[in-house]
């Protein structure tokens, strides 16, 4: 009863998911083998980046090294643009869902300036910064700031005015009402925010080196494109993929925390 | 001199053109230490009406008055319980109180507020619960906690918006022997708005009904004069009982049910419609005592009335 319960679980979170990847990687491997003689095949693919996976972090030249080093590279500037969004976008979050002049006042520019693609700031970073590193920041900021700054301004909107009456009635001062209630009735919301904010930048991350040639995961899969190794194209789409995904579960799993408190 | 004072206050909501007199000529003294159950229908503004005795809303026109000084908003001398508890769901039941004992006696010692905490707490009987957060405490217990916050402000005037409305009729009954126990302690100054006539009478001192919207309007007040404790189980069959809730009622359905409190023919009747079915309301008065004939039609009303005022 108990082994039959067991393999009944293997079925739906194991071996369903080994399934489709194993399905992907056939597909991959006709096409390369039939229409797309370019793509290199799965078992090339491994050939060809195994050095770069089983040294993850050696450094061999300047545009030879391991894929986690490179990876590294990507995710420090990440890092210093993602945090500059939640800089700029939580505060400008609070103003938008406290004031109704604010939100009315700056509501369609955002619904404007949201939508631009990274590859359209950069340009724009570079002509006010004039250094790759700056604009490569200001673009990951400005792109990844939007879900931070419209969720903390929802979570901000939908504090119950049940709480809002009670820091009247305790008359709490406006400092110890942001901290006390505002903040931690927004907490959740702001989470969700910085957790798809953090989804974006990274996503921009790769263009963003694409055009500035910097080192780094997508520097990298520029530069193997141009010397036609296709091989590390993919190696670098698995890396980004990867690490997307861990970077989106380490957030979900605080904004769960926070979500049951 | 009265305590509190309200005088000819009016309060309506809305842009000019379509706007809505929620409350008309409401006036109303309480004496300090006095007990009074403000008791009406459901929208009629009775929230808007302890709201604007709280600070948190000001009226269009009238005045309100705590020992001779206008209310220009909340202060330390009101504390309030609210409808719905709440409580802050990050903090624990003690934490919840520190909030307001911290804001409230803000020079004390740490060791200080804490005991404050403890003894308001223990007063509610959630000696046992001090870490819990809201979400694990039942609905009793949260409004137990709303109720020891507003007491640990130590304010002279208690402001009590429906307290145990959400709750079930057993746990109401505990809590309103709870509260009548603790206003027996601190004689404190009580406005209990409620939409249960018995709740008014089992506790508080003067009931004031409060006619049906908009334009709601303060009735004639019945004062309630039976010793306390008051025994919720004996009063069923306590003539003066039957007649303050009568008289109450009456005029809930009578002249309270126009707009503006003002004697005009029935027609409607919200009784029937409003209640949900089967929700007997307070407890000890599900088994309805038969009254003598020329109240009979309005019997039925009187068993429905007290939920229905809601």
């Amino acid at each position: 009863m108990a082994t039959k319960t067991k393999v009944r679980i293997d079925v739906g979170a194991f071996v369903l998911p080994m399934l489709g990847v194993l399905a992907i990687i056939g597909i991959w491997a006709a096409s390369s083998a039939t229409w797309s003689k370019n793509l290199p095949s799965p078992a090339k693919t491994w050939q060809v980046s195994r050095p770069f996976i089983v040294a993850p972090f050696e450094k061999r030249g300047e545009l030879d090294q391991g894929i986690m080093r490179f990876a590294w590279y990507s995710l420090w500037l990440v890092a210093k643009g993602y945090t500059l969004a939640l800089l700029i976008g939580t505060p400008l979050g609070f103003l938008l869902g406290r004031s109704k002049l604010f939100a009315k006042g700056l509501d369609p520019i955002i619904q404007i300036l949201r939508p631009v693609s990274p590859l359209a700031w950069l340009p724009l970073g570079l002509v006010l910064f004039e250094k790759s590193q700056p604009a490569a920041l200001f673009t990951i900021a400005i792109c990844a700031m939007w879900p931070t700054v419209l969720n903390t301004a929802l979570g901000v909107r939908s504090i119950p005015q049940d709480y809002l009456n009670v820091a009247k009635v305790l008359q709490l001062s406006p400092a110890k009402t942001f901290y006390k209630v505002l903040l931690p009735a927004t907490l959740p919301y702001m989470f969700t925010g910085f957790r798809l904010s953090l989804g974006i930048a990274w996503l921009v991350i790769v263009a963003v080196e694409m055009l500035t040639g910097s080192p780094g995961v997508g520097g990298f899969l520029w530069q193997e494109y141009n010397s036609l190794i296709y091989e590390h194209i993919i190696l670098c789409i698995l890396t980004i993929g990867l690490i997307g995904f861990v970077l989106d579960r380490l957030m979900s799993m605080v904004e769960r925390r926070l979500r049951v408190a | 001199m009265a305590f509190l004072e309200l005088k000819n206050v009016t309060k309506g909501f809305g842009p000019r053109r379509d706007r809505s007199e929620v409350l008309a000529g409401i006036n109303l003294e309480v004496a300090r230490g006095e007990f009074v159950a403000i008791v009406g229908y459901s929208g009629a503004g009775k929230t808007t009406l302890v709201n604007l005795m709280a600070g948190l809303n000001h009226p269009d026109s009238g005045s309100i008055t705590v020992d001779g000084k206008p209310v220009t908003g909340p202060g330390a001398d009101r504390g309030m319980v609210f409808q719905n508890y709440s409580l802050l769901p990050w903090l624990s039941a003690f934490d919840n109180v520190l909030l307001a004992v911290d804001q409230t006696f803000g020079d004390w010692t740490l060791d200080k507020k804490r005991a404050h905490v403890e003894r308001y707490l223990k007063m509610v009987n959630l000696g046992h619960a001090f870490q819990k957060k809201p979400s694990e405490l039942s609905g009793g217990m949260r409004q137990r906690v709303a109720v020891a916050r507003a007491l640990a402000m130590e304010s002279d005037i208690l402001l009590m918006d429906e307290p145990l409305g959400a709750l079930d009729a057993l746990t109401r009954a505990t809590i309103q022997d709870e509260i009548g126990r603790i206003w027996s302690e601190t004689k404190k100054t009580i406005v209990l708005i409620t939409n249960d006539v018995d709740e008014g009478i089992l506790l508080a001192d003067r009931i004031i009904p409060l006619s049906m919207g908009p334009s709601a309007t303060l009735g004639p007040a019945v004062e309630v004069a039976i010793s306390r404790p008051r025994d919720r189980k004996a009063m069923n069959h306590d003539a003066r009982f039957k007649v303050v809730r009568n008289t109450v009622i009456e005029y809930l359905l009578g002249p309270g049910k126009r707009p503006g409190g003002v004697a005009a023919p029935a027609s409607v009747d919200p009784a029937a419609s409003s209640r949900p079915a089967g929700s007997s309301s307070a407890p000890g008065a599900t088994i309805e005592p038969l009254v003598a004939p020329p109240a009979a039609a309005e019997l039925t009303h009187v068993a429905t009335a007290r939920t229905v005022a809601a």
